[in-house]
């Protein structure tokens, strides 16, 4: 059994809640000489204590503790304020926790911001000494990989240009080269690969990848971008409100989890017809949701790659060979992705509604649409004659989101531009035949 | 993979002693120290026309205003030097001195997003500081010897090669008294500023201040001369000995009694561990506060 290469134990971070960050000599000067005076007399010394108690301390984290062993690639997952910067901030040294001890074996590189340290003056090529003798690499170090680092960064001849005349894109590129070409072994990084345009991030997570795939090193990795904790994560550490609330290698379960618990209120994918609104004398619709495989209600979130259906249930009153039952997908931003309706088959296929209860199921398609928020309206009309629920124009409408499960393929873990997502076969013709 | 192997194992919790100094860290990173003076001596003359040629006439043009304002207006009386020689001394080791404090001051502070974001031993900074400024000491002093030799050459001061040789030679001793009393009193305030913004303001005026006590625009002898028996509150100054050391290298000029030379050197080294312990104390934890 091997010792593990970064062991948290216990750790937890107090924050002093209040004006301690911007306190003046003089309001320090004066609470000193407040707490003198009171001094003098109990009760004073008492209504300090309270005042004390309410301003109150802040545990940024409580009690964390985990190890990670070499090679885990660990993806740390919370919403805003679940104490990850905080986490991070202690492990690459940055400050120290209040309570608890790490223990890291190896040397640490952490990019908690990509270019720290550039100064605008200098050429790109003094930076690159710069910023990497900052990161912890040797200046021989630097000059075997500076060629490497140029190419990677695709900076060209600007590299004797000053970094203040540089785009905020050649900007990004030259500080993540860098970054990219420590040799830690163990390399923690923040949310820096939501910079760049996208085929440049595609590079970063590939380097992610490879650095801790191919080169056996120990990755700590914070991202709200879940499809690349899916992607690229052995291991997965959950935090809420500072406290370690999951940890393991059960990535996707973990993801899932988070999302679920993040679902926003009001926007719901279920619908009750709780009061009996789309009156009309052929059918009472009841229930309008969304259902997973095994036909229960889904949560917000779901990965684009599960299955998901538009379950409808409600009563025939009149049965009517017209009757046309179905939904409107649409975008978040309400456009129109396509509709779909009972009636869409030949006409031999259609199945007859009789009078009574009854519940219509359709799937919609795994990785069709794109990640996002989605909206699904209620289509319910006798065709061509009268419309009494049209999709979108104040119909029922369900939401959902669809997050991460885009494809397996590793160009293909963030949202692309575009209303689909789908993914198409493709025929690769090679050598003479092509062009025969 | 760098000469650390990962045998290594770093330790972090709360509340390590003042004590605790990461020297085995400052070894790792000295390129970054020597790269961190490269950046501040090239970006202070970047969009410059001459560039370096400022470091030479700052104290120049200080000294020529000095001489005008200090000897001719007023007449102080500069212990036999020629003025111009007077202040330009003067200014040798008092802005290598004013300029390291100032900067050292402001180590905590002005690197608040760098230190936020990366770990590096937080001594490095004020370690290139005090060489950075030391490139700016030596042209002063090529300078100072330049002119050193013109009045030499028309006769209005004098000096041997063995002494000048044995002056060069003592030099290093000085500047680095003056660099343990500048790190020691700027990291202290940089320390204290990290919490009390109001010593940003502050410093200024204490260099300001410090260098009327301090004698470079007249000489030490001039307070033991009108402050008889009081010239020991004027040593505590160890200001005071940097100095008159330099004026009593080049121009042979009587030197400060040895108790006081000590007294100063001590005050120096207390100051100066007092401040890099503060300095560190703070930096572990200072993004918090920033």
């Amino acid at each position: 059994m091997s010792h593990p290469t970064i062991s948290v134990r216990n750790v937890s971070k107090k924050y002093r809640l209040g004006d301690i960050g911007m306190t003046t000599l003089r309001d320090e000067l004066q609470r000193r000489w407040a707490r003198l005076r009171r001094n003098d007399l109990a009760l004073g010394v008492k209504k300090r204590r309270t005042h004390l108690a309410d301003r109150g301390d802040f545990w940024a984290l409580r009690d964390v503790s985990f190890d990670v062993q070499q090679g885990d690639v660990v993806g740390l997952i919370g919403r805003n304020g679940a104490g990850k910067s905080t986490l991070l901030k202690i492990l690459s040294r940055i400050t120290e926790p209040t309570q608890g001890e790490v223990r890291i074996r190896g040397r640490v590189a952490s990019l908690l911001e990509v270019g720290t340290g550039f100064h605008p003056e200098l050429s790109g090529r003094e930076n690159i000494f710069l910023n990497g003798a900052i990161l912890g690499m040797s200046k021989a170090e630097i000059r075997r990989k500076f060629d490497e680092i140029v190419d990677f960064s695709e900076i060209g001849k600007f590299i004797d240009t000053p970094v203040k005349r540089y785009s905020s894109g050649m900007y990004v590129r030259l500080a993540f080269a860098v970054a990219a070409h420590l040799e830690p072994e163990i390399l923690i990084v923040d949310e820096v690969l939501a910079v760049g345009d996208v085929a440049f991030q595609r590079k970063c997570l590939g380097k992610v990848k490879e650095i801790s795939h191919g080169q056996h090193r120990t990755v700590l990795f914070v991202s709200h971008n879940m499809n690349a904790i899916e992607n690229i994560c052995t291991r997965a550490v959950m935090l809420r409100q500072g406290q370690l609330v999951r940890e393991g290698d059960e990535v996707r379960d973990i993801v899932r989890q988070y999302l679920l618990e993040h679902q926003q209120a009001g926007q719901s994918p279920f619908w009750q017809n709780d009061d009996n609104s789309y009156a009309n004398d052929h059918f009472r619709i009841d229930r309008f949701y969304l259902a997973d495989a095994g036909g229960n209600v889904i949560s917000h979130s779901v990965a684009n790659d599960t299955s998901v259906s538009v379950v409808i249930e409600g009563e025939v009153l009149k049965p009517d060979s017209s009757l046309q039952i179905g939904y409107g997908l649409f975008t978040g931003e309400m456009d129109l992705l396509y509709y779909s309706t009972n009636l869409d088959q030949p006409e031999a296929e259609w199945v007859e509604l009789p009078r009574g209860p009854c519940r219509l199921i359709s799937r919609i398609p795994a990785r069709l649409v794109n990640e996002g928020e989605h909206r699904v309206g209620l289509y319910l009309s006798l065709y061509r004659r009268r419309w009494f629920s049209e999709p979108g124009n104040s119909s029922p409408m369900l939401t959902f989101e669809v997050r991460g499960g885009l494809s397996d393929s590793p160009c293909l873990v963030s949202r692309r531009p575009g209303f689909l997502s789908p993914i198409l076969p493709w025929q690769v013709q090679t050598g003479v035949e092509s062009i025969a | 993979m760098s000469a650390l192997e990962s045998t290594h194992e770093i330790v972090i919790r709360p509340n390590q002693s003042w004590l605790h100094i990461d020297w085995r860290g400052i070894l790792q990173y000295k390129d970054l120290i020597a790269l961190m003076v490269r950046r501040d001596f090239l970006a202070r003359y970047k969009q410059t026309i001459l560039g370096p040629a400022w470091a030479v006439l700052n104290p120049v043009i200080t000294s020529l205003t000095f001489t005008l304002v200090f000897s001719r207006v007023l007449g102080v009386a500069t212990g036999g030097v020629p003025p111009i020689l007077f202040y330009l001394s003067g200014m040798l080791g008092w802005t290598y001195f004013s300029n390291l404090l100032k900067t050292a001051s402001s180590a905590l502070l002005h690197n608040a997003s760098l230190f936020g974001k990366v770990y590096f031993p937080r001594l490095i900074v004020p370690l290139s500081m005090a060489i950075s400024s030391l490139i700016a000491f030596v042209i002063q002093l090529v300078t100072f010897l330049v002119i050193l030799g013109f009045n030499v050459y028309s006769g209005r001061a004098t000096i041997d090669a063995a002494h000048l040789l044995t002056a060069l030679a003592l030099l290093p001793l000085v500047v680095l008294h003056a660099a343990l009393l500048a790190l020691g009193v700027g990291l202290a305030l940089a320390s204290i500023t990290a919490k009390y913004r109001d010593f940003q303001h502050l410093t200024g005026f204490i260099v300001q201040l410090w260098m009327y006590v301090s004698p470079v625009i007249f000489p030490f002898s001039h307070i033991a001369h009108k402050f008889p028996g009081y010239s020991w509150i004027a040593a505590i100054n160890p200001m005071s000995a940097v100095i008159e050391n330099i004026r009593a290298l080049f121009f042979g000029s009587p030197p400060l009694p040895l108790p006081y030379v000590v007294l100063s050197a001590g005050v120096a080294v207390a100051v100066f561990v007092f401040g890099v312990l503060n300095y560190q104390r703070t930096s572990r934890t200072f993004i918090d506060i920033a």
